[in-house]
């Protein structure tokens, strides 16, 4: 057999499942609606920008140390902040969850911070029910309240700026430090790791499904270009909706690209080749469209979401935990892009994350041929 | 008529049972998700590699670099001269690098004021805005003992913090409840949304329009079944957190299982609306799939509703989801009273009622 044989039957299978594309609109909906909706709702619906967080304040203590402490976490952009005489209102609110913490000034406060060698105690209560944001708000009252200290000796002491330590930080590639700029990227993945997975689960198990499979079979076609001659026309329809989806994101999020487009192009196809052979590998398992589709929820989406990187640390993670998302491809891929985005190329970071992904997918390629053996059960 | 309706539920039940990949389908990844998951989402960070650039030496710095590592955030150090800086950051091998200058120590001693530069990858806005809040703590705090010691400052002041519901901050307490929740609304929109499309596909569904059963019948017989199966599957997850997770249960388990209860009405009728509104299975999943991504991500669940643009909040108040997070979470850790649950449980009752007629209605209207 030689190869322009080969050739001209992917030619054939290429058409015949582009024809198949062009006449089924699902495909075209998971390819171009689904990340449009998905890219709207997800690029302004996740924000960790935490911005006026309800703390409540007691104020035992009236006396004006105590307002101008008040007063600095007024002026705090971090806070909502609402004062009362008691607790009590306070603490029900916490447990029906109006407010997220109480900060308490206790009666003497200024009295002892007054006196040389008391300790003067201020007491915060947050709702750990929410730990991250009892973390920030912990975090923002002892920043708060140390600026605070600090200003109140000065004007004490009348003597500034002794021996004391200054801390300038610059924050690279993400000067604002904009949470939606490290999300989007993120988001990018997720989209197509679901729309990549979905596109070959979805029509592929469908052909089972109707037995249109068998006829396939039974023609002289191996396995490889069967496997070839499905991937290639959804990859360009799953590339296609990649830049789409790149460029809406820039437009729309006003995020910056500082990257090359070869790089680009390197990292996505990778991605998306691994996304369609899992889809593959997933409709040849379960021969079904309902059991394929939710498979594809399970192994694209929600390891995307949460072991990649995305949003959660992957260093925080326990060991097993991080071994486990180091066969994550998305990982990767957003490791990659996001450098695209927000950094540049970096050349070293992306041989190793491409360098990874082929290998991922080669072994994905490898498990789906073996698995799609020419057999009807 | 009861006979009919309780033959068609057991029906139901035996075609999932029966078939082994959505029996495998309803046991392991439950319990894999909630397990891997509940361990992988945090939003903590700790164990950073960290890069230091010492042109000082002095004594300061050497303090405050002992101070850096006293804390279990830091747990890599790499020591790196200037022109290691960028690649550094660049190829992620470190979050972030602290620099001294040559003079750092020197002008402190002085009595001036010594700057120290923090340089973060922005690339990961989140962990960087987290570690910086801990550098500027320990350097404020370094500060604050300077001035005491030297009797700038006269008195010491403290912040004793105290975390309600939850003192050490476990982060899996607040993942865990909100993954029991989004693994049961899987399940829930699963078993049901897809059952009428797939016996329509397979021609099934034409056997049970020739028999005698009513419209409203075929309804009911199959929204029991998906309620046995999720009250089912929910025991089955809550007995692995209160057992194996080790998480503990404040609240009343009257009140757990009743919005546990209206909350897989509400899924049943979301999945139920979708699947008599779409004519083939394939439209049906494309529904399912546009429903069910958003619905967990715009659910609070990792990020708060209240960090949402304000046009896009009221859309996530017909999520099913939202309500009953909150919730589980208010009744796993803070024991909420009635009114609280109530205030959350009602959007949930309207949510299932609505859906549920509008799902016979669009049904009806397509036998007829």
């Amino acid at each position: 057999m030689n190869l322009f044989v080969i050739l001209r039957r992917l030619r054939g299978l290429i058409y015949k499942e582009t024809l198949q594309i062009f006449r089924d609109p699902s495909s075209l909906l998971i390819a171009f609606i689904l990340p449009a909706i998905f890219l709207v709702l997800y690029g302004y619906g996740l924000s960790l920008d935490v911005k006026d967080i309800k703390l409540g304040i007691v104020m035992e203590d009236t006396a004006p140390t105590a307002q101008s402490l008040i007063r600095s976490f007024i002026n705090s952009k971090y806070y909502d902040i609402h004062v009362d005489r008691s607790k009590k209102a306070f603490e029900n609110q916490l447990i029906s969850g109006k407010i997220k913490g109480i900060l308490i000034i206790p009666q003497d406060f200024s009295k002892k911070l007054r006196n040389r060698g008391n300790i003067a105690p201020l007491q915060l209560i947050t709702d750990g029910s929410d730990p991250n944001t009892a973390h920030l708000i912990q975090n923002y009252t002892q920043g708060v309240w140390q600026n605070w200290l600090v200003q109140e000796s000065y004007i004490q002491s009348k003597n500034s700026a002794a021996g004391l330590i200054n801390m300038e930080s610059r924050v690279w590639f993400n000067s604002e430090l904009k949470s939606s700029n490290t999300l989007i990227p993120g988001i990018i993945a997720i989209v197509m790791a679901l729309v990549g997975t979905l596109l070959t689960a979805l029509v592929i198990a469908r052909e089972w499904e109707r037995g249109t499979m068998e006829s396939l079979m039974a023609t002289p076609v191996s396995i490889v270009e069967i496997i070839l001659g499905k991937i290639i026309p959804y990859f360009i329809l799953g590339m296609t909706s990649m830049l789409i989806t790149v460029l809406a994101s820039i437009l729309m999020f006003k995020i910056p690209f500082r990257g090359s487009i070869i790089w680009f192009l390197v990292l996505s196809s990778l991605f998306m080749f691994i996304s369609l052979f899992l889809g593959l590998l997933i409709s040849t398992v379960t021969k079904n469209q309902f059991v394929a589709s939710m498979v594809s929820m399970v192994s694209a989406f929600l390891p995307t979401m949460i072991l990649s990187g995305f949003l959660f640390e992957i260093s925080s993670m326990p060991p097993v935990i991080r071994l486990i998302s180091s066969i994550i491809p998305a990982r990767y891929f957003i490791s990659g892009i996001r450098t695209l985005f927000l950094a540049g190329d970096v050349p070293e970071l992306f041989i190793f994350n491409s360098f990874i992904m082929f290998l991922l997918g080669l072994i994905l390629f490898l498990i789906t041929a073996k698995k799609t053996v020419k057999r009807l059960d | 008529m009861l006979n009919r309706i309780i033959s068609l539920i057991i029906k139901e039940l035996l075609s999932v049972w029966r078939d082994k990949k959505s029996r495998m389908i309803l046991i392991v990844p439950p319990i894999l998700q909630l397990l891997v998951f509940s361990f992988a989402a945090t939003l903590e960070v700790s164990n950073v590699s960290i890069g230091i650039i010492n042109e000082d030496n002095g004594i300061i710095s050497k303090r405050i670099e002992d101070r850096l590592i006293g804390t279990n955030i830091f747990s890599k150090i790499y020591h790196l001269q200037n022109k290691d800086a960028e690649s550094f950051i660049d190829t992620e091998k470190g979050l972030v690098i602290i620099h001294f200058n040559q003079d750092f120590s020197r002008k402190v001693l002085n009595k001036e004021t010594g700057n120290i530069q923090v340089i973060i990858d922005g690339r990961r806005s989140n962990s960087a805005q987290i570690v910086m809040g801990y550098i500027s703590q320990i350097i404020n705090q370094y500060n604050l003992d300077y001035m005491v010691q030297n009797n700038i400052q006269k008195s010491n002041s403290i912040v004793i913090t105290r975390h309600w519901f939850n003192h050490n901050l476990e982060f899996r307490w607040f993942m865990v409840p909100a993954l029991m929740a989004i693994i049961s609304l899987m399940m829930g929109i699963v078993v049901t949304g897809l059952s009428i499309a797939r016996e329509r596909e397979l021609g099934t569904f034409d056997q049970l329009m020739v028999s005698p059963i009513q419209p409203f019948e075929i309804l009911i017989g199959k929204t029991v079944p998906g309620l046995i199966i999720g009250l089912a599957e929910a025991t089955f997850l809550f007995l692995i957190i209160i057992f194996i997770l080790q998480i503990p249960f404040r609240g009343s388990l009257l009140l757990l299982y009743i919005s546990l209860f209206i909350f897989i009405c509400s899924v049943l009728g979301f999945g139920l609306f979708i699947s008599s509104i779409s004519k083939t299975q394939q439209q049906a999943i494309l529904g399912a799939f546009l429903f069910m991504p958003p619905a967990i991500l715009l659910s609070g669940f990792a990020t708060p509703i209240e960090n949402m643009p304000s046009w896009l909040q009221p859309i996530t108040l017909i999520n099913p989801l939202r309500y009953f997070m909150a919730i589980l979470r208010g009744l796993f850790f803070k024991d909420i009273p009635v009114e609280v649950v109530m205030t959350n449980l009602w959007p949930l009752i309207i949510i299932s009622i609505i859906t549920l007629t509008g799902a016979s209605w669009f049904f009806k209207r397509r036998l007829e």
